[in-house]
């Protein structure tokens, strides 16, 4: 009796939390401007979605948001795992206080993070744009590498790099071949956790963005929203982002259990 | 060329490039806001923007109102997650796995169409927009990340403890009360740091979840930023800070618990 409650009450507060993301879906399938209003099936929003045509200001913050991601992703990935691999070798002292400074970033609040670079850009008389909110995901998606490929390299034999070097490799031979393989599973997480980090993010992009007219999706949706009327196809752009990412943490979980598996 | 490869190949040295990276973009914005707080336009040291803010009713009213929010949607999400997180973990292993996939997925996508998703489904159900759907919204948005590290210590939980209780004589009500509860307060205690610090430092939520009528604290600061009023909004930002620090003081450890949360 008490097992079925409780089972019924994890499934009523799923419906809860699922259904604002279930009506949205379901209303990406009619063409009606106002969401509630269902006129009939339709796949008119996601055509005109892709069309483009209508709605070129949002293709362009799809895309914007897209590039973002990636430069920041790639290049936090590398800052970070190189620093990950130059902290691991630091000594105590100097390795506490790089990692304090490291967890700043994530301690601290979007928009504390978002006011501090605000204000580093304008006293320095640096115009804000595309670069400057790269420059900012970078800040705050690295220290999530660098605790990601930690891990790998706290785990890491070595003698196995030291006996690289007395077999006659040069360190960077050592890093290509022995490092490099130990510390791959961790930047691949890390990448993919500062890309969707760096996609999801609203508080800071906003405080970097500047005013020359640059828009990202949350950019694009905040002034959408503020404006009153919701574009019709932020429904199907929702809903299929909403899928994208269900299918990938799909793969992602799958992914980790056969990992787990092989390992016992 | 010898010496870059002898620099180099001391792999510690490796740390410098973020160590740069870290002071320019973490420790020097930081900075920044704590100058920009303490001085006025012309860039002489000043307390005049603390005194604005004590002898200003209406920013002291948004800071009081927002914290006053935030402890009410932390108390929404620990008397509704605690349960779920309990039940979850008291499930067989199979199904609480994929259970608490689905519990964590709402948190990767876009916080403003979450937001959004709320606004529709009260539409949708011809309820009012105002306080309700703000907590309902903050709720909504934030209630994962309570389920998830109380979930995580109740699953690591020493089972023989429970056992021990139960042998010892004690009634299922208090093997949770003295033994279960106990034990998972880590968990609790971050989840309780999860929740407050973003409900207390978002901006842009309140205002879609009310139709502009209600105001929280981040929303005054960036509407200060926004319109050129710099020092004030540092100096508010400053005090936000202030506030996160004092209740990080009660978190011994949660910040590593906070960073498993993110990372599912």
């Amino acid at each position: 009796m008490m097992k079925y409650l409780g089972k019924a009450y994890l499934w009523l507060l799923l419906l809860l939390l699922y259904a604002p993301i279930l009506i949205i879906m379901i209303f990406s399938f009619t063409e009606a401007k106002v969401l509630g209003n269902w006129t009939g099936f339709s796949t008119k929003l996601y055509t005109s979605l892709f069309a483009g045509g209508v709605h070129r200001s949002l293709i362009n913050a799809i895309w914007n948001t897209l590039a973002i991601a990636v430069i920041a992703a790639t290049v936090s990935t590398l800052l970070g795992s190189v620093a990950a691999i130059g902290i691991y070798n630091l000594r105590v002292r100097a390795r506490q206080a790089i990692g304090f400074v490291n967890s700043i970033p994530i301690l601290n609040p979007d928009i504390i993070t978002g006011v501090s670079l605000f204000l580093l850009f304008v006293s320095f008389g640096i115009s804000q744009g595309f670069t400057t909110v790269v420059l900012a995901h970078i800040t705050f998606c690295t220290p999530y590498v660098v605790l990601s490929v930690m891990p790998r390299l706290r785990q890491m034999n070595q003698n196995i790099y030291e006996a690289a070097l007395d077999l006659g490799a040069t360190p960077f031979q050592a890093l290509r071949k022995i490092i490099l393989p130990e510390i791959r599973p961790g930047m691949i997480s890390g990448f993919i956790l500062a890309f969707t980090l760096s996609i999801d993010d609203f508080a800071v992009t906003i405080f970097t963005i500047g005013n020359e007219g640059l828009e990202t999706l949350s950019t694009y949706i905040y002034a959408d929203a503020r404006k009153g009327g919701l574009t019709p196809e932020l429904r199907p752009l929702s809903t299929i982002i909403f899928v994208a990412v269900l299918v990938l943490l799909i793969i992602i979980n799958k992914r980790s259990a056969r990992i787990n598996r092989s390992k016992e | 060329m010898e010496k870059i490869t002898a620099f180099l190949s001391k792999r510690r040295n490796w740390t410098i490039p973020y160590a740069l990276f870290l002071s320019v973009f973490v420790v020097m914005p930081l900075v920044l806001i704590a100058w920009y707080a303490f001085t006025d336009v012309d860039g002489s040291v000043t307390g005049e923007n603390f005194r604005k803010f004590m002898q200003h009713p209406e920013a002291l009213n948004t800071f009081i109102y927002s914290v006053g929010i935030a402890i009410i949607t932390t108390l929404v999400c620990l008397l509704l997650g605690y349960p779920a997180a309990y039940i979850l973990s008291r499930a067989g292993f199979k199904s609480s796995n994929t259970m608490v996939v689905l519990f964590i997925l709402p948190m990767w996508i876009n916080i403003l169409i979450r937001t959004l998703a709320t606004v529709a489904l009260f539409d949708f159900l011809n309820l009012p927009l105002g306080e309700g759907a703000l907590v309902f919204g903050m709720v909504y948005n934030f209630l994962p990340f309570m389920i998830y590290p109380i979930y995580n210590t109740l699953q690591k939980m020493d089972q023989n403890l429970i056992e021990a209780a139960q042998d010892l004589g004690a009634n299922p009500v208090q093997v949770f009360t003295k033994t279960v509860f106990p034990l998972s307060m880590p968990g609790v205690v971050s989840g309780i740091m999860i929740v407050f610090m973003p409900t207390i430092s978002t901006f842009a939520i309140a205002e879609l979840l009310t139709m502009n009528n209600i105001k929280l604290f981040g929303t005054t600061i960036q509407e200060n930023i926004n319109n050129g009023m710099w020092n004030y909004g540092a100096a508010l930002s400053l005090i936000m800070l202030l506030l996160i620090g004092i209740t990080g003081l009660f978190n011994g450890d949660g910040d590593k618990a906070s960073n498993e949360g993110g990372l599912i």
